[in-house]
């Protein structure tokens, strides 16, 4: 799941009011780097990439697909929906939840890579920590988002970042990607409230 | 959603988003060594029970500690109702102690909503008389889901007491809200008068259809409900014997037979095991009993996690 960051649907009628910030080119490019990345931190270890949904999910899979390719491990694949462990819960409407999968043979004593879109206030990572803990007890766990937007309420950071956009609050970072959105580019927009 | 107390006031897409929700619990609590999420901490739900249970209020008091919400359990036998306090005294009670949803079984029909009028709290109906029990007819579609895919265009068949079932009442709303058609088999003494019309209200969907012979209805069903014969609310005598119930309407090995490969058999509980339904059809792999029992309590976390997690005031 997004940070309040929120990506969601591209602007309506009117004037365009978002602007790209990274063509499909490049998020191609960005997320083959921190394959790469991935690779060289953590050969020979295997790793067990997990998605945040909606986003990161997608986003792992490229991953892992990558990592297989550039000759690394064959990474295992996970889904974590964090959205009954947001501290965010009773500030909003109802929650739709997603769905949680994690790899055969479970997460203890192996090196997780949690992957996100954007990285914004820390709290969704916060809450995938939480969420993390209740499905045994990783070796060590690591993050990797396509887009540190700053701002962070908590003192989290990411191992991987594709692409630091330094942002005002009051905009938004939209990742689009082919599998959820039909394309792939990362916009930048003006919040509506 | 600020109450769950009928099926009947259920739109497609709230029926829907709780049995989605509850398959997404199911999912992210399998295998997992601790089931139990932070969700509703902090809150407490108070289950008040003036009729005996077994399954709906354990159901609902592991489904909020499973949430982590405080359960409290109160049931009329052991409370200051039987010192004659009234059911009003008794929810302002609770709703002063802080109760944020209180969750109902009562004898009267409509007990649930009169309580929903008078305090603050978050209502739950787990059974009113012979009017509603909303959440069983969720779980047996949660269950109906897992076993058919999809409940549009299948036909259920509910055999049995329909007159004094709030499970039958329950089911016929969400099934005919879900798409499904649903087709009632019973004596004409256990049907209530005018149950030809249901589902024809609100043009929600087609009429159920009403018939008194199960063996001609069993070949065209996906799934055959079957219901308790309920002699606690009985007053008078409305069918012959037991014996002769059982002989029509119970679901014998050679009625099984009758029901195509895919059909499901499903009975709320609890069972009169030789009267509705024989022994070794409630445990055959056709019949889905405990997985429907399994599927209550994911159910119900929906129905907290829906009616409890978010902002107030707000969907």
């Amino acid at each position: 799941m997004s940070s309040p960051s929120g990506t969601g649907a591209v602007g309506e009628a009117g004037p365009p009011r978002q602007r790209e910030l990274l063509s499909a080119a490049e998020v191609t490019r960005i997320v083959a780097r921190m394959a790469h990345q991935i690779i060289e931190r953590t050969a020979p270890e295997p790793v067990v990439l997990v998605g945040i949904p909606t986003r990161g999910v997608p986003l792992a899979h490229r991953l892992a697909d990558r990592i297989r390719e550039f000759g690394g491990s064959s990474p295992r694949l996970g889904t974590l929906d964090i959205t009954l462990y947001r501290d965010d819960l009773r500030r909003r409407p109802t929650r739709a939840l997603q769905t949680t999968e994690l790899p055969a043979g479970g997460l203890d004593d192996v090196l997780v890579v949690l992957v996100d879109d954007v990285l914004f206030s820390g709290r969704t990572v916060a809450a995938a920590l939480d969420a993390l803990r209740e499905y045994g007890r990783p070796r060590a766990v690591q993050l990797a988002v396509l887009v540190d937007r700053g701002h962070r309420e908590l003192p989290l950071r990411a191992d991987y970042v594709g692409k630091n956009l330094p942002t005002s609050r009051d905009e938004e970072v939209g990742v689009l990607l082919v599998e959820t959105d039909g394309t792939d580019a990362v916009v930048i927009r003006r919040s509506q409230r | 959603m600020r109450h769950l107390l009928s099926t009947a006031d259920l739109p497609r897409e709230v029926a829907t988003a709780l049995l989605d929700t509850a398959e997404a619990l199911k999912q992210s609590l399998l295998g997992r060594e601790v089931r139990k999420l932070p969700t509703l901490r902090g809150r407490t739900v108070v289950t008040l029970f003036y009729e005996q249970s077994t399954r709906t209020r354990a159901s609902f008091e592991i489904a909020g500690k499973w949430m982590s919400a405080d359960v409290v359990n109160i049931s009329a036998g052991d409370s200051s109702v039987t010192k004659g306090e009234s059911l009003r005294d008794t929810a302002f009670t609770l709703a002063a102690m802080g109760a944020d949803c209180v969750v109902i079984r009562h004898p009267a029909s409509g007990a649930a909503h009169r309580l929903a009028d008078w305090v603050s709290t978050h209502v739950v109906n787990a059974g009113d008389g012979s009017h509603q029990h909303p959440t069983q007819a969720l779980l047996d579609a949660a269950t109906l889901r897992d076993r058919l895919g999809t409940l549009n265009g299948r036909t259920v068949t509910i055999v049995g007491d329909v007159l004094h079932s709030r499970v039958a009442r329950s089911n016929i709303d969400l099934l005919i809200t879900l798409g499904a058609h649903v087709h009632l088999v019973a004596p004409p003494t256990l049907l209530p008068w005018g149950v030809e019309n249901w589902g024809i209200r609100e043009a929600r969907g087609w009429p159920v259809t009403v018939g008194h012979d199960l063996d001609a209805a069993l070949p065209g069903t996906d799934a055959v409900m079957m219901l308790r014969v309920q002699a606690e609310r009985m007053r008078g005598q409305f069918f012959p014997s037991a014996r002769e119930y059982s002989i029509n309407y119970g679901l014998t090995e050679a009625r099984l037979a009758l029901l195509p490969e895919h059909a499901v058999v499903l009975h709320p509980g609890p069972m009169l095991r030789g009267m509705e339904i024989a022994h070794s059809v409630a445990d055959s792999p056709r019949a889905a009993i405990t997985e429907q029992v399994r599927n209550g309590v994911h159910v119900r976390m929906a129905v907290l996690y829906h009616l409890l997690a978010a902002q107030e005031g707000q969907a």
